[in-house]
């Protein structure tokens, strides 16, 4: 019998390293040629790694979560055979679940070229523990006997166990010793202790690890706040007529028609106002220091999936009438929640529209789609007496919550912008007039 | 090739290894050591306990000759004693082999799977182990490295003929004529004082300017004085070079530069131990290391997670008891459970003639730390019990802060003083001030009194002095 070394692939587009995301095989298995062996996620995509050959599994390259850098093995077989040997396997994309941080399409891309490759040096990153002091144990039979809190065995692992840091107790004993009593008083004191017999403090704690989709959307955020100063602009809308026009329109459609929600309405909006002010409709490249405006409006559509926040995008919602937009929006949301969006699904966006319906709260302060520049956020709908000059009338008003990058948008722009959208869902014939 | 899993997989069954594995057994872990010699490992098979024997042995012959000398001031006298080294290494056998019985059933009544032969690491989580019947792959979510150490060898006096490490010399078939013991600390004076004993003409060659270089001069002066009596010969600041040609002694480099030879028929070279750290696939888990040994944090883990080391492949002080108590530590971690290193003292002991204690921080140690104490000590030569046992020299010494008199160290010299030790130890790691000690009631007449005496003078209020 041989052995045969199966190394991460090449799985495109310059990427040097994918993350390592299931596993579909354990050691001891046997595998057919196919037989998927693993998915790894690159910024781009999950790929699918397949058996070149029948085999055993003897050896696993990596735990999920890990990076692996491509070329690096990622799985030996036992194989039928004198000769050891080793193969890339060749990557199967699978339908991509990342809302991918994507490079501005105008800017130019930059492929990595082979040797780039080759500099990574094809190593799993080992997950270390985190480690509270590099070296703390005494290596001799001395100790800090000036620092460390004076405590008797027992108390010191009563301490332990309850989590207790011994440094924050004050100590009534002699010498400042804490004592059990010293424990109790601090326990007393301290909110995570019940002081009811039936409700019991818990002390476990649960290390789940934060690895694909997950990873990816706290990269992603991460980015965008760190390197977007955000202004977010709260204005009331009353969408009361719009509301009643949404109605009629829902009363009349045809059977093959999808129910139109709110989207589609402020997608519409959104066109418009952009075409006022073309530059909230665009990709800042603040490296290269250039704002690239798009003529076409792409509006991603923020989803929640069960495997966490997607941004699955409405193309060309400039050519798009509602039913248009509905229809795809329905289709994308669709897709997204099953796991079986494409890339084409969820890249490409120019602006950003979130919106959680009737969870949508009063206020919210929405993180911009980086390297977007603008993010339109939809609060709930609620019936408000409102001032009509003379008295207060039951009106439907909702609040759009929108965040712009300060950079790039003055205050005066994204008022103006939002000012659009109100007077465009306030009176909802100029939505089509403007069409 | 078989194969097995585990929760658990303890890569030897020293002090460290085996008391980890049986507290892991007790909690329920599923549980694997692997041993290639015996159970126990340096400890019990070759080091503190076969030592021990030996000593006590010598100690039990000296005595009987002092009072065939007829010098003896107890009145007691008797003719010429005989020895049989033979028949105490038998007996030594017996009590090694009783004790790795003893922890194979209490390994087996942990529920823990022995697996006798060879360990090596294929990765951070499978180990092959090379046994009697085959290759025995073991599979496991937490591993254990507690290897131990090794006896050092010295350059141009490899262990070989009449070259000897301390496991050979505790296994000798008879009282070697001549002895050089290359190393006077502990293992070298310890076992150079049993075959002095025993009636071996001893040399002891040292290359620090005085013996036991760990411990401070006020301690191994009672030691020094017995060596001396004992007719043992200490050359200090000396270096071993190699075997003459006809390999009957050993040419020493002295301290001012000239060489002599000393004629001998046997050479213990106990200069120290070095980790265990080869053979067993170190190199195939790319481990952190902190010098010679593997690197550790206060839970002993390692850099690879999963992966934990303990006992002398972790580092000084290379003490049985400090293994013993990792080995604990990170079993009760693997059960969930919050655990640290915390412990406020390592003691340590020589049992030299007479025994050194050493537990917590000496004055010296408390002085690099830039702490401000009081000490003192109290001579054995004024406590009763001492006399009656008719060896009175050493005392008991307190090392505690001083402002607030919180005890940091006791270290102590006499006959029959490691069993102190517990006390020393008890004190410190509870927290104890000088007037714990002075205020606790210690039994007449023993020896353990000297302790209270030593608060008591520390605190300036002697009794008995």
């Amino acid at each position: 019998m041989a052995e045969h070394v199966i190394r991460l692939p090449d799985v495109g587009e310059g990427i040097a390293e994918a993350e390592l995301v299931e596993w579909q095989v354990k050691v001891g298995d046997l595998v057919r040629a196919d037989t998927t062996l693993a998915a790894v996620m690159t910024d781009k995509a999950t790929v699918e790694i397949p058996s070149p050959m029948d085999g055993e599994i003897i050896w696993l390259g990596a735990e999920i979560g890990d990076k692996v850098a491509v070329g690096s093995d990622l799985v030996r077989l036992k194989v039928a055979g004198e000769k050891d040997s080793a193969s890339t396997a060749q990557p199967q994309a699978r339908a991509a679940l990342a809302d991918a941080p994507r490079a501005a399409p105008a800017t130019k891309t930059h492929p990595t070229t082979d040797a780039e490759q080759r500099s990574a040096r094809p190593v799993i990153s080992p997950r270390q523990a985190p480690r509270t002091a590099p070296s703390a144990t005494p290596r001799s039979g001395a100790f800090a006997g000036a620092v460390r809190p004076v405590a008797s065995p027992a108390v010191r692992l009563r301490a332990r166990e309850a989590g207790f840091d011994l440094r924050q107790i004050p100590g009534t004993g002699p010498a400042g010793r804490i004592t059990h009593e010293d424990l109790d008083a601090f326990a007393a004191r301290d909110p995570r202790v019940a002081r009811s017999q039936t409700l019991q403090p818990k002390s476990a704690v649960e290390d789940v690890k934060v690895i694909g989709l997950r990873r990816r959307i706290a990269e992603q955020m991460a980015t965008a706040h760190a390197r977007i100063p955000h202004i977010t602009y709260v204005e009331e809308v009353d969408v009361t007529a719009l509301e009643d026009l949404r109605e009629s329109l829902n009363r009349r459609k045809r059977k093959e028609q999808p129910r139109l929600t709110l989207l589609p309405f402020l997608m519409r909006a959104m066109v418009s106002a952009v075409a006022k002010q073309p530059r909230l409709n665009a990709l800042y490249d603040d490296e290269a220091g250039v704002i690239h405006q798009h003529a076409g409006v792409h509006i991603g559509v923020a989803t929640q999936t069960p495997t966490g926040l997607l941004v699955p995008v409405v193309r060309h919602v400039e050519a798009l009438n509602l039913w248009d937009c509905a229809a795809e929006i329905a289709r994308l949301a669709e897709t997204a929640r099953t796991g079986s969006a494409t890339r084409e699904d969820l890249s490409g966006s120019t602006i950003t529209l979130t919106s959680l319906g009737a969870m949508g709260g009063v206020v919210s302060t929405p993180i911009i789609n980086h390297p977007e520049v603008a993010i339109v956020g939809v609060n709930k709908i609620m019936m408000r007496p409102v001032w009509n000059g003379s008295g207060f009338v039951p009106r439907k008003m909702m609040n759009l919550s929108s965040s712009f990058d300060h950079r790039v948008i003055d205050g005066w722009d994204a008022a103006t912008f939002v000012q659009d959208i109100k007077a465009l869902l306030e009176t909802p014939a100029l939505i089509f007039a403007s069409d | 090739m078989r194969e097995i899993s585990c929760k658990l997989l303890v890569i030897g069954a020293g002090p460290g290894g085996y008391v980890c594995a049986i507290r892991a057994g007790q909690l329920g872990i599923d549980t694997v050591v692997v041993e290639a010699n015996k159970l126990g490992g340096t400890c019990l098979n070759i080091g503190c306990i076969p030592s021990k024997a030996l000593i006590h042995a010598a100690d039990e012959f000296e005595r009987v000759t002092h009072f065939a000398s007829g010098k003896s001031p107890l009145g007691i006298s008797l003719g010429t004693p005989q020895f049989d080294l033979a028949r105490t290494m038998q007996w030594k056998d017996g009590i090694v082999g009783r004790l790795s019985g003893g922890v194979s059933g209490l390994l087996k009544k942990a529920s823990v799977k022995i697996v006798e032969g060879w360990a090596r690491f294929l990765d951070g989580k499978t180990v092959e182990v090379e046994t009697e019947i085959g290759r025995q792959i073991v599979r496991s979510e937490h591993v254990v490295i507690a290897t131990g150490s090794h006896a050092v060898e010295l350059p141009g006096l490899p262990f070989g003929g009449p070259v000897i490490s301390s496991t050979e010399a505790l296994s000798l078939k008879a009282v070697p004529h001549n002895l050089v013991v290359v190393g006077a600390g502990y293992i070298g004076l310890e076992l150079g004082t049993a075959f002095a004993k025993l009636g071996a003409a001893v040399t002891v060659i040292e290359a620090l300017p005085r013996i036991l270089p760990q411990y401070d001069a006020e301690l191994t002066r009672p030691v020094s004085e017995r060596l001396h009596e004992l007719g043992i010969t200490v050359l200090t600041g000396a270096r071993a070079k190699e075997l003459t040609q006809a390999k009957d002694g050993l040419i020493v480099e002295q301290s001012d530069g000239s060489l002599m030879t000393i004629e001998t028929d046997r050479i213990l070279v106990a200069i120290g131990h070095k980790p265990a750290t080869e053979g067993w696939g170190l190199e195939e888990i790319d481990l952190d290391m902190d010098g010679p040994f593997i690197d550790i944090d206060d839970r002993c883990r390692t850099s690879m997670r999963g992966v934990y080391a303990i006992g002398d492949v972790t580092g000084e002080p290379m003490l049985a008891h400090r293994a013993s108590a990792q080995g604990e530590m990170v079993a009760d971690i693997v059960a969930g459970k919050r655990r640290a290193w915390d412990r406020a003292c390592i003691p340590a002991i020589c049992f030299t003639d007479p025994e050194v204690v050493i537990a917590g921080l000496t004055p010296e140690d408390a002085k690099a730390a830039n702490i401000e104490i009081v000490t003192d000590a109290f001579p054995l030569r004024a406590n009763g019990r001492a006399m009656t046992l008719a060896s009175d020299s050493g005392f008991v010494r307190m090392v505690a802060r001083a402002d607030n008199h919180l005890l940091l160290g006791i270290q102590g010299v006499g006959v029959g003083i490691s069993e102190l030790s517990a006390a020393f130890s008890l004190a410190i790691e509870m927290g104890a001030r000088l007037e714990d000690v002075a205020g606790t009631i210690f039994a007449h007449p023993t020896l353990s009194e000297g302790m209270l005496d030593a608060a008591l003078k520390t605190l300036g209020q002697p009794i008995h002095i």
